[in-house]
């Protein structure tokens, strides 16, 4: 699809969508009265800008059903996201929202290359989760063979993997690389003993190093699927062989920048907070949904054709920004430093606590076995190196404490690598 | 005479050493000597056993990340002077140690000691010579 017609499609949604929200969700009508906007404001896309925002606490707020548009007739799915810290966010999916996401999920698998002929093992979470439906619907819809596992009981999933020949593997980094250690225990080589060619990744953020990290590691190829609850799932947008990024399917998820200060939409190419409207969702629609995800769409045409815009990977969550020291600092950085230090396992935790004086800032951080010496020197020699590398990228000089291989604590869902004890 | 040593990253949790000398314990491998290094954050612990192959694998399949080494072991004479003499043939040899811990044996007129060198053989034709 060529993108002026991609635009116009954009817009004919846009115009059916505003509508259908602006009579069916009151705290959307609420904030457009407020604003003085009506639907019928919505002439370009350019508009869409004069259009509320809405955020995680308005789908806590609105909890269960104050967000959903369509009668319970239409409802035929729910997926909910922890509530960690209180109310849960629910969204409830027509028929038609659930097809939606399967077919963005397919899409994504398609590009990274997989066919029907292969079989995809689903090692994501199952339930209210939105990871392990999500890839089982989208695999189902290409036609992949699909091996339902979900996550845990991790030795009987490397036995399924090697028995039932598993092509594809899709759940969070972390989780793999779990996968990947409990594999080599067990004396599995994932080159030798397994057919594994593709990783889809997704759910939590990763580096381009943990990536490199993976495809060294094991042989396969790993690709990074995007999405969120609120917007679908993962299948929102993913990579192609050639992009530096992630393809939106935008024909259904309509992306803005905006700076999150200003609340200004920035043009193409400038860095800010993703959201995301849903042209086509009428079970819970989300209009201007701000992510708190930090990224860019890219300004350049891709290799692959594809005419859908690529936006940059994230690096970061607004939400997982850390204050350490009084300066900002993304996990994600901490990361890519410890990364750079081939001697260090893809496994570390970052320590946050209050004391009297300064916040004790500490990174805990495997080393590979092969890296162990008996002699102090070289391990303390290892631990500055760790340091450099940290501290060139985030300016701060944590404490960093060198621990045995195994013992930090391994994840089936998502990571918590931050443990943040700090008085709030 | 060169000698293998085990060594084992620790934690500095407590309890951890006790785990690995029960682990060897529980299959018959004697400690000889052992000496522990540590820093505030790991320690490392470096032993010398009776039968050091076994010693290894069972503390490996405990889940301790251990490492064999070749170190030397010298005899001393036990009186003054001793090692003075020892560490003059090492120092005109231009030999660099890295530790050194002594072994612990029943009473004679020896001493002896575990040496790790930088480069262990120069350090053995430098003590045989």
């Amino acid at each position: 699809m060529n993108v002026v017609e991609l635009r116009k499609m954009q817009l004919e949604k846009l115009q059916e969508l505003i509508p259908y929200e602006y009579e069916r969700v009151p705290l959307f009508r609420r904030r457009c009265d407020e604003k003085g906007v009506k639907p019928r404001d919505l002439v370009t896309l350019k508009d869409l800008g004069k259009f509320p925002f809405m955020i995680k606490t308005d789908l806590r707020d609105e909890y269960p059903y104050g967000l959903t548009a369509a009668p319970m007739k239409d409802i035929v799915r729910f997926h909910c996201s922890s509530g960690t810290t209180g109310k849960p966010i629910c969204i409830p999916s027509t028929k038609n929202d659930v097809d939606i996401w399967s077919e963005g999920t397919a899409r994504c698998l398609a590009m990274y290359g997989i066919t029907k002929d292969d079989v995809l093992q689903v090692s994501y979470g199952y339930g209210l989760f939105t990871g392990g439906l999500g890839a089982h619907y989208g695999g189902e819809m290409l036609g992949c063979a699909v091996l339902p596992t979900g996550a845990g009981n991790t030795e009987k999933q490397i036995m399924l993997m090697k028995d039932l020949g598993v092509t594809a593997i899709a759940c969070t980094p972390s989780y793999f690389l779990h996968l990947a250690d409990v594999a080599e225990k067990m004396g599995v080589d994932f080159r030798r003993d397994t057919k594994l060619k593709h990783g889809i990744f997704g759910a939590e953020p990763w580096t381009e190093e943990i990536r490199r990290r993976i495809e060294t590691m094991s042989g396969i190829t790993a690709h990074d699927i995007y999405g969120l609850t609120e917007i679908a799932g993962p299948g929102v947008a993913g990579n192609c062989p050639y992009c530096n990024g992630l393809h939106i399917w935008e024909d259904h998820f309509y992306p803005e920048i905006i700076d999150p200060d200003t609340l200004e939409v920035l043009p193409d190419g400038e860095q800010g907070e993703l959201v995301f409207t849903t042209l086509d969702r009428r079970g819970t629609p989300m209009v201007r949904y701000r992510t708190r995800d930090i990224s860019r769409l890219q300004t350049e045409p891709c290799q692959c054709g594809r005419t859908m815009r690529i936006m940059d990977r994230i690096h970061a969550r607004t939400d997982d920004m850390l204050i350490i020291h009084g300066v900002n600092v993304f996990p994600s950085q901490i990361e890519t430093g410890l990364m750079k230090v081939p001697e260090v396992a893809p496994h570390y935790q970052i320590y946050l606590e209050s004391t009297d004086t300064l916040d004790h800032f500490e990174i805990r951080v495997e080393v590979v076995s092969e890296a162990f010496s008996d002699n102090i020197r070289h391990l303390e020699e290892l631990r500055k190196r760790v340091l450099v590398a940290v501290k060139t990228i985030i300016g701060l000089t944590p404490k960093i404490t060198l621990v045995a291989p195994g013992t930090l604590p391994r994840s089936e869902g998502k990571i918590k690598r931050v443990i943040d004890n700090r008085r709030k | 005479m060169t000698v293998k040593q085990i060594s084992i990253f620790l934690e500095n949790k407590p309890g951890q050493l006790a785990k690995a000398s029960r682990t060897l314990a529980e299959n018959g491998v004697n400690i000889a000597t052992l000496s522990l290094a540590d820093t505030t954050d790991f320690g490392i612990v470096r032993m010398i056993v009776d039968d050091h192959e076994k010693g290894y694998e069972v503390l490996s399949k405990a889940g301790f990340t251990v490492r064999q080494t070749e170190v030397v072991m010298v005899k001393v004479a036990d009186r003054p002077g001793g090692m003075a003499e020892l560490m003059e043939k090492l120092d005109t040899a231009g030999v660099d140690i890295e530790y050194a811990y002594a072994y612990a044996l029943g009473s004679g007129d020896t001493a002896i000691l575990i040496f790790r060198f930088d480069d262990n053989a120069k350090a053995e034709a430098a003590l045989a010579s």
